[in-house]
């Protein structure tokens, strides 16, 4: 029974410690610097299995990615024609569709040196973050500038990666529109690609 | 005389088709979406057949080589990118490359080495159709070549021009022009091209698997990406501002 009890407690405890909330710094440059820092550990972690580095990464992409505002960008003008439920709908297959595809892009990630440069604050609402990823033996330097939503300002939110001057967010969002527009506007069938995408 | 005053006649025919469709149309609007669709699957074919397996191989070839066919290819696009920058005014980056194709060529081995950045010369590339962008020319509209790739009415005219007359080692090999007792011919112009396309390619290996794996519309994600990349040429530029995030926090 004791034994019970203990290993019992032991699993709440784990449960608490994995699900604690990943909180970085405020200040956006620290707050890019430091989420990187978090994700090149673990990802570098060769005692994690590929799901537990999966799942570290959806985790803190949920909680410091505007998942929510990035999938009503990509969907482009049409957001405003649609109603409550079908937005709804998009938005859960959206964050799937994001989570998945962020995981398999870091899969094949290898150590290089991460380094914040600058940052300069667009607005009240945005920061872009400047950064790079150092040259190495088989790529040459790498330029990364992080859109930083801080409407509020103690929860920064990353909105976007541009990289060497192509924005993720903007790729994203012409190829759902070239998917709208070759349907007439018909966001089920967009629904439908990210389905397919899903399962596959 | 004749066929050179026909030509010119062609050319500017077709800057003013880019110019005209520059004022009615944005650039990512299509000329003909289901040819270029249908190209761009071929092109896919022909990568996945013949450009990935070299490239491929080819990163498995030593550093070193891999470098200095990297520098070779860089060291000879210098030369298309010296009169560009001359047209856009660009003087202290025209004699960088001036400069940096000039030591690469000698100390650095017909360019096989790279001294020149070493020294601090910048060698950025440049052509026709991004002199043309700094001059507010629009790409008009969007289509993909075959294996040639992605490009718009405004780049393919630059291309052409470029091939042309702006491009001494194109004169010298794929027109077969005598440049100071320098010849050459059609065979080293593609010889040379192959090369470049072979380093990208495999320079790009993840990021190519990767756009593959996760875009719902290659075509689509390719095409912005490239207009994307253009346009940040053109401003000489890597920010990406897009006012439509604004219109989300309103």
């Amino acid at each position: 029974m004791k034994k019970k009890l203990f290993f019992l407690i032991s699993i709440f405890f784990f449960c608490l410690v994995s699900l604690k909330a990943v909180t970085y710094n405020s200040e956006p440059k620290i707050f890019v610097q430091e989420l990187v820092d978090d994700a090149v550990k673990t990802l570098s972690d060769k005692s994690l299995t590929v799901e537990e580095k999966n799942e570290f990464i959806k985790k803190i992409a949920i909680e410091n990615v505007d998942i929510e505002a990035l999938g009503l960008y990509t969907l482009g003008k049409i957001r405003k024609d649609l109603d409550e439920n079908k937005i709804s709908e998009y938005q859960v297959l959206f964050e799937k569709y994001f989570l998945k595809s962020l995981t398999s892009r870091l899969t094949d990630y290898s150590s290089q040196k991460f380094e914040v440069i600058n940052s300069e604050q667009k607005s009240s609402n945005y920061t872009i973050v400047n950064s790079k990823i150092a040259e190495s033996i088989k790529s040459p330097e790498i330029k990364i500038d992080w859109r930083v939503f801080t409407k509020n300002p103690q929860k920064p939110l990353i909105r976007d990666l541009v990289v060497e001057g192509l924005s993720l967010a903007r790729t994203q969002k012409e190829e759902f529109a070239s998917i709208l527009n070759s349907n007439d506007n018909d966001v089920n069938a967009l629904i439908e690609k990210l389905k397919e995408f899903i399962s596959n | 005389m004749r066929l050179k005053k026909i030509q010119i006649l062609f050319y500017s025919l077709i800057l003013n088709f880019c110019l005209v469709l520059n004022a009615n149309a944005q650039s990512e609007n299509e000329c003909f979406e289901k040819v270029s669709r249908g190209v761009f699957k071929f092109n896919q074919g022909f990568d996945n057949i013949i450009l990935e397996p070299v490239a491929k191989a080819y990163n498995k070839l030593p550093e070193p080589i891999r470098n200095g066919t990297g520098n070779f290819t860089s060291n000879i696009a210098t030369l298309l990118s010296i009169p560009n920058h001359l047209l856009q005014g660009e003087m202290r980056l025209a004699g960088h490359a001036t400069g940096s194709f000039l030591i690469n060529s000698t100390i650095g081995i017909l360019g096989l080495g790279n001294p020149a950045a070493a020294i601090g010369l910048e060698n950025q590339k440049e052509d026709l159709g991004q002199t043309l962008g700094s001059y507010g020319v629009g790409g008009g509209c969007y289509f993909v070549l075959p294996i040639l790739g992605p490009t718009t009415l405004r780049d393919s005219f630059g291309m052409i021009i470029d091939n042309n007359y702006l491009d001494a080692f194109a004169r010298v090999t794929w027109h077969e022009r005598e440049i100071k007792s320098m010849s050459g011919n059609k065979l080293d112009y593609v010889g040379v091209k192959a090369a470049t396309a072979v380093d990208f390619r495999g320079d790009n290996m993840v990021n190519f698997e990767s756009l593959e794996k996760n875009s719902i519309d290659l075509y689509a994600a390719t095409k912005s990406l490239y207009l994307q990349d253009r346009s940040k040429k053109i401003q000489n530029s890597s920010n990406s501002d897009d006012d439509s995030w604004g219109e989300l926090d309103k």
